[in-house]
């Protein structure tokens, strides 16, 4: 779909003469058609392929890859697991996003510390490779519509908890945004860092734009806010990994 | 070794148009780190393109060329089941090739 | 000049080589493998087509520049550079307000069309152009203004 827009834009503007477009269109169409050429070919794919072949890959002291990991539909099965987290796990006993379950995950079968993950700064080492996955499983999902199962206690318990961080301490957003926006844009590759930032990394920013203390990476907090804006976007259509300014 | 390149080709007609992502930091060397020291130029100079082994594409690159480059161009006469392969060279000498077959 | 161009594919293969093995220094490396230093250190549009060797620019409806009208983030800004008449040598895109104008420059032979797509970085609003080398020496151009805005809301 973003192929045929991106190619229909590109052909007009070759076809027609560059002036008189420029006088026709307002800044907000320029910026949509902007994005619109940036679409297709968005480096964010780089991630995927980074990411799926890391999901793949034996590695870490168990010297074992990612493919028994279970993020909410079955071990291994990635097609639709990003649009139902977060979600309670029964081996861990939590509601986890998908950054907190690959956390989990690469520690019980790779062997690979999630302490040691959560405390390095985004983008380096083992952060750079969860910037991988997060594009790899949620382009996975592409085009799916969200609908986190709220079915479970502690499902519904994380909602609450979101609702009131929400309506606290940002700005207040209780209904869906719709299709591709706002939670349903994240994971995303910024053009202006030329980097891929999952849901944990935009959260923390938020938090620091707001002058509040990060809460942790993966923490309960971040969490409760994913399942939160996660519901609220019940129906919209997931275009992760997307592309930002 | 650098990270794979994304190749998407795509038959239509008499040609196919090829769509290439390059994993590149394109450093152009005029920016500083938090110490104020210059980030040395780090960029592709170079970019070469196969179809079935013959040479079809040659271009040259500077330092204004985005970070994580795209390229797109068509090659004449190609077709499902033909191989591209695409190679960059930076002004460091390292190199990376990727190959994809034309849909 | 059979044999030079014989011998300078010869050292060009042995620089190569010996890139790989670090024996060259960085000037030497980027001459031996036929990249035009000089043509992308050059400020202007006309010290670029000095060091490309070749006329001055004329303007021609012939050529196209893709561009949007508005980048919202001059650190990837998608370009392209095309023409319809037969006989392109060459295709180039230049910034003209970056501080070295020339971005990237395309051969163009049987194989492949004369267009081409990119995306460059801008450091502030400038025209952008869209120069055609034609094997028969002529230089034609065409440009396009590109504002370029880092504000805005949203993220």
């Amino acid at each position: 779909m973003a192929r045929i827009l991106w190619t229909g834009v590109a052909a007009a503007i070759a076809a027609s003469g560059a002036v008189v477009w420029a006088q026709q269109k307002s800044s907000a169409e320029g910026i949509a058609e902007y994005r619109a050429m940036l679409a297709d070919g968005n480096p964010a794919e780089l991630f995927e392929a980074k990411g799926e072949a890391l999901w793949k890959t034996k590695r870490g002291p168990k010297n074992a890859s990612l493919e028994a990991c279970d993020l909410g539909k079955g071990p291994g099965v990635v097609k639709g697991a990003f649009v139902e987290l977060p979600r309670y796990f029964a081996d861990t006993g939590r509601v986890q996003d998908l950054e907190s379950r690959l956390l989990s995950c690469s520690e019980t079968l790779q062997g690979i510390s999630a302490a040691e993950t959560a405390a390095t700064p985004f983008g380096r080492g083992e952060q750079a490779n969860m910037d991988a996955l997060v594009a790899y499983i949620s382009a996975a999902s592409g085009g799916m519509k969200f609908n986190l199962p709220q079915g479970n206690a502690e499902e519904r318990k994380m909602f609450e908890l979101g609702k009131r961080i929400r309506l606290q301490d940002l700005p207040d957003l209780t209904k869906n945004p719709g299709n591709g926006i706002g939670f349903a844009a994240w994971p995303a590759y910024r053009v202006s860092s030329g980097e891929l930032w999952g849901m944990q990394r935009r959260l923390n920013d938020c938090y620091r734009q707001q002058r509040f203390p990060y809460p942790g990476y993966g923490s309960d907090v971040t969490i409760a806010l994913g399942v939160y804006m996660g519901v609220n976007a019940k129906g919209a259509e997931s275009v992760a990994p997307s592309i930002k300014r | 070794m650098a990270d794979p390149m994304r190749i998407r080709a795509q038959a239509a007609g008499d040609k196919a148009t090829v769509r290439v992502l390059m994993a590149h930091e394109m450093e152009t060397g005029q920016r500083k780190d938090a110490a104020g020291k210059l980030i040395p130029a780090w960029y592709i100079q170079q970019v070469h393109a196969k179809l079935n082994g013959k040479d079809v594409l040659s271009a040259q690159w500077g330092p204004a060329v985005a970070k994580n480059p795209f390229l797109q161009f068509m090659i004449k006469g190609a077709k499902a089941g033909d191989k591209v392969s695409v190679t960059w060279v930076d002004n460091r000498g390292d190199t990376r090739s990727d190959e994809a077959v034309v849909t | 000049m059979h044999t030079r161009r014989h011998a300078l594919s010869t050292s060009a293969k042995l620089a190569l080589l010996l890139l790989g093995a670090g024996a060259l220094p960085a000037a030497a490396q980027a001459q031996a493998a036929g990249f035009n230093q000089a043509a992308f250190d050059a400020k202007s549009l006309a010290d670029v087509m000095k060091a490309l060797g070749s006329n001055a620019p004329a303007a021609s409806g012939d050529v196209t520049v893709s561009a949007p009208d508005i980048a919202e983030n001059g650190a990837v800004v998608p370009v392209g550079a095309s023409s319809t008449l037969p006989g392109v040598k060459r295709l180039l895109v230049l910034v003209e307000k970056n501080p070295s104008a020339l971005s990237a420059m395309f051969d163009v032979n049987e194989m492949v069309d004369a267009n081409f797509s990119t995306r460059v970085k801008m450091g502030q609003s400038s025209d952008v152009y869209a120069v055609a080398m034609m094997n028969d020496g002529r230089v034609l151009y065409a440009k396009k203004e590109v504002k370029v805005t880092l504000g805005g809301c949203g993220g």
